[in-house]
């Protein structure tokens, strides 16, 4: 198996490649404003020092272009509402809480009619087809192309919103539908703001795929592209396009998961260092541990499944302010190859300081040679406090921890640090979240209420149906391992309800099998450059 | 009577949290919909318990069911008004006032969106002082007052009256089935209350008292100041205990969240554990085997940076959390009102003994 992973960073684009389970070849390039050069030069590189005429299997790309439209409010497309949910819920309609700014942007339109279901799989109210049937005509006579349909306790029985989206694909042409059962569980705001926040983003989507596609056939390359997702696994290129939302955290995540691939570990916290910030996270059985809380996106509130991360403004960049003995959040970010001292610049970074105390050897050592030996080991304790309070935080119990530290500015890290067992440093640890992005796995996720049945019984429900999820994402069947199964009673709920949560996850099923690609291509892409 | 301003309902909501002890459900729908009515114009009034007249009729509300069910039917003001206006037409009489039967969580908001509805002042009161899981569990049933009848409403125009009951807990169990039928979820009346025994049984002033917490709060978080010492000095507070969650174990049983979680200690609290036992709300903290605090007593959890509290079904391990300790309001320190909502209506055989000393 080769793979090429790809990560579009804020400053970097960093681009791996790996054969049989070992990395052959790291690259880093700048990222270009149009990301898209950015991901033809990282590939470019790669070919120039790899030998990539022995064929690569897959091609996996982990971005933060659909976070930053959000967050940057540009490249978003305005969406039809269709709330499944009368008579109840229509004190806070679609758009509620939002920014009104980001509202604006996105809102084509708000429908509410009556449907959805009960938390026990009892109809709440009948689906009102026929005014189903008159907004269709209305969304198409608006010229509306993408439709957010959400309903009642869809997560527990998704037929209503099932039922409107195939009316809306027989009235409206070309029409693309999110159905928030799809993007969350139980919580009608969140899901369908998690909803929206995705179906204003798929044009935008579309077109970045199709750019990443143009990339890879420019450089030779004819492997499935695949995009890796918030929860450190890849979805193929069709599936990102419907759900960019998915993809929103992959940065962080991949650098988790590459930094446990990198290490053979699968119980650590890991530290991020980069240009700008020092990302905290902990792996559980080999994946980042998930948020268990709201998340917010651009101002919008969502209950994603994000990993659950410390970030702070401690990089390689950061500015170091002597007197006061402090380090950060303030960076000089790309700027650092012209602005740090040791390169030229005037201004005093976390990295002068490595090296001054010669954890590094960059620049020009003489340019800061007036900082004296007190003031380095002042400035690298303080940096040691940071890393040691965050390392705390990110701890499930007392005991001392192994740390994996990657990024471009792991070099800061010091080998001792108060409740740490050990820190593990890895070859190519400056391109984990590339290396993430090449060895990630396919999932399968389910979020449902169970009743009237054992604890275990539900568990293996859920998990039989999170395996299903996972096969139709691309999951090789004999590969499927359980990484996260949690279950919530429920209060006031008769029955013995609880809340199941299981993920699934999976290895590629081969190419040949799962995009049902042509022998002649696969040759083709190995007698290729 | 005070107009409550727009940052008025911000605070109440914070302190409502905070007061509603790890359970009462978010008041995040029910902000959304506040906030909603004021930009619409609309202005509630809070009125001191002391300026009802003895005979005033006064509507006691609640929503009743799973906090999850709220989370797909969210929350809607004009369910609420609706139990309100039912319960008038079943009595043939109007409404002077309303207030909460509990200030803690949703709920302690619940009373503003009925009155801005009905165009009523709001009661500076409520029955709990706090959150807490039954009907019987009230100030208004420590005083034996009549349990009925009660109005449950859902929004499908399914309306029950609930005439009589032979007692709190006959009425709590009649309404919770009622409540399961409409889907877990159902915004009720209770018993009706004159102005003479809303004075008498009435936990006062606990609304203002949520508002004094929540801007508390959001004072010392503009500040730069620790947000729990505000919290402490708003209320004549206690801090128990600070650490790390490393445990927590859920269960439900006969419909309520049931569990534990351990608390390691940091700082000054270090090398020491406190445990704390839930029934939906925080009900006793225990230390090396013993009681340190319990019901009726406030037993809060909050995020020991940002001052938040941490609900019951949202602790997890590893946050950092901060264990404080409120003064009940007097009526449950009676024997009666121990009888009611101390330990021993929670299933622990131990007497209660207030951290505040004697």
């Amino acid at each position: 198996m080769r793979r090429i992973g790809i990560d579009v960073g804020g400053t970097n684009t960093d681009a791996v490649l790996i054969a049989d389970g070992k990395v052959v070849q790291g690259v880093k390039v700048a990222t270009t404003a149009d990301v898209t050069s950015g991901v033809v030069a990282a590939i470019d590189a790669l070919g120039l020092t790899a030998d990539l005429g022995a064929g690569v299997d897959a091609v996996m790309i982990g971005t933060t272009h659909f976070i930053n439209a959000v967050v940057q409010r540009r490249h978003l497309t305005k969406v039809a509402v269709i709330r499944i949910a009368l008579p109840a819920a229509s004190a806070l309609p679609p758009f509620t809480d939002w920014p009104s700014g980001l509202a604006e942007l996105a809102n084509g339109g708000v429908w509410q009619i009556e449907g959805g279901h009960d938390y026990d799989g009892r109809r709440f109210a009948p689906l009102d087809v026929a005014a189903a049937r008159k907004i269709a005509r209305e969304i198409r006579d608006l010229g509306l192309k993408y439709v957010v349909v959400n309903a009642l306790f869809s997560p527990l029985d998704p037929s209503d919103e099932e039922t409107v989206a195939s009316i809306l694909r027989e009235a409206v042409p070309d029409v693309s539908v999110t159905c928030s059962h799809l993007l969350g569980g139980i919580g009608l705001l969140e899901r369908e703001n998690a909803a929206i926040l995705n179906a204003s983003l798929i044009a935008l989507a579309e077109e970045t795929i199709q750019a990443f596609e143009q990339a890879k056939s420019k450089v030779g390359l004819s492997a499935p592209l695949f995009v890796t997702q918030n929860d450190g696994t890849v979805a193929e290129a069709a599936r990102a396009v419907a759900f960019p939302v998915f993809s929103f955290a992959s940065g962080p995540t991949n650098s988790m998961r590459g930094a446990a691939y990198l290490s053979g570990l699968k119980e650590a916290v890991v530290v991020d260092v980069g240009g700008t910030t020092a990302d905290f996270g902990h792996l559980r059985l080999g994946f980042p541990r998930e948020a268990n809380a709201v998340v917010h996106v651009g101002g919008v509130r969502t209950l994603f499944r994000m990993p659950d991360l410390v970030s702070i403004g401690l990089g390689g960049g950061s500015h170091v302010d002597l007197d006061a003995c402090s380090v950060g959040p303030i960076s000089v970010g790309y700027g650092l190859p012209k602005e740090g001292l040791v390169f030229g610049g005037s201004t005093l970074t976390a990295t002068d300081i490595g090296v001054a105390a010669g954890l590094i050897d960059l620049g020009d050592r003489k340019r800061v040679a007036h900082v004296s030996a007190e003031q380095v080991r002042s400035v690298l304790r303080r940096i040691k406090e940071m890393i040691e309070e965050n390392v705390d935080r990110m701890k499930t119990s007392a005991g001392d921890v192994t740390l994996i530290a990657v990024g471009g500015g792991a070099f800061l890290m010091p080998e001792e640090l108060q409740g740490v067992e050990r820190v593990v440093r890895v070859p190519h640890g400056g391109c984990a979240n590339a290396v993430g992005a090449a060895i990630a796995q396919v999932s399968g996720e389910v979020d449902q209420v169970f009743q009237g049945v054992t604890r275990s019984e539900a568990i293996a429900a859920a998990r039989e149906l999170a395996g299903a999820r996972a096969i139709e994402a691309g999951a090789d069947s004999d590969s499927l391992a359980l990484v996260e199964a949690e279950d919530t009673p429920i209060a006031y709920l008769p029955g013995n309800a609880m809340r199941v949560r299981v993920k699934v996850v999976g290895d590629i099923r081969s190419t040949r099998s799962s995009n049902g690609r042509t022998t002649s291509e696969e040759l083709e892409c190995q007698s290729g450059s | 009577m005070r107009q409550l301003s727009a940052e008025d309902i911000e605070a109440l909501a914070v302190g409502a949290w905070i007061l509603g002890t790890g359970g009462g459900g978010s008041p995040y729908h029910a902000l959304l919909n506040l906030r909603r009515l004021y930009n619409d114009g609309v202005r509630i009034d809070l009125m001191d318990p002391d300026e009802l007249g003895d005979d005033d009729a006064v509507a006691v509300v609640s929503v009743m069911g799973a906090p999850l069910v709220i989370l797909e039917r969210l929350v809607d003001s004009r369910l609420i008004a609706r139990a309100v206006s039912a319960m008038e037409e079943h009595l043939g009489r109007k409404f002077k006032a309303v207030m909460a039967v509990e200030i803690g969580g949703g709920n302690g908001m619940q009373s503003l969106l009925a009155a801005a509805h009905l165009k009523i002042p709001v009661v500076d009161a409520d029955a709990m002082g706090r959150a807490y899981p039954e009907a019987q569990m009230t100030s208004f049933a420590v005083g034996d007052l009549a349990p009925y009848p009660l109005t449950s409403i859902d929004p499908r125009g399914n309306e029950v009256i609930v005439g009589n009951t032979a007692s709190w807990k006959w009425m709590e169990r009649v309404s919770r089935k009622v409540c399961t039928e409409f889907g877990s979820i159902a915004a009720t009346c209770k018993a009706p209350r004159r102005g003479v025994e809303v004075k008498k049984w009435g936990i006062p002033r606990t609304t203002s008292k949520a508002i004094n917490l929540g801007r508390a709060v959001a004072e010392a978080n503009r500040k730069h100041v620790d947000p729990i010492a505000a919290i402490l000095e708003a209320e004549s507070g206690k801090r128990l205990f600070s650490g790390k969650v490393i445990e927590v174990e859920r269960r439900t049983t006969e419909g309520f969240l049931r569990g534990r979680t351990v608390i390691e200690g940091l700082g000054d609290d270090r090398d020491a554990q406190v445990e704390i036992n839930f029934q939906n709300e925080w009900i006793v903290v225990w230390r090396d085997g013993r009681p340190v605090v319990s019901t009726p007593e406030l037993i809060c959890v909050l995020d020991s940076e940002s001052g938040e509290a941490i609900g019951t079904e949202t602790i997890r391990y590893g946050q950092r959390a901060t264990v404080i300790a409120l003064p009940a309001s007097p009526v449950f320190l009676s024997p009666r009102g121990l009888d009611h909502v101390g330990p021993r209506a929670f299933g622990y055989d131990i007497d209660f003994k207030s951290v505040f000393g004697s």
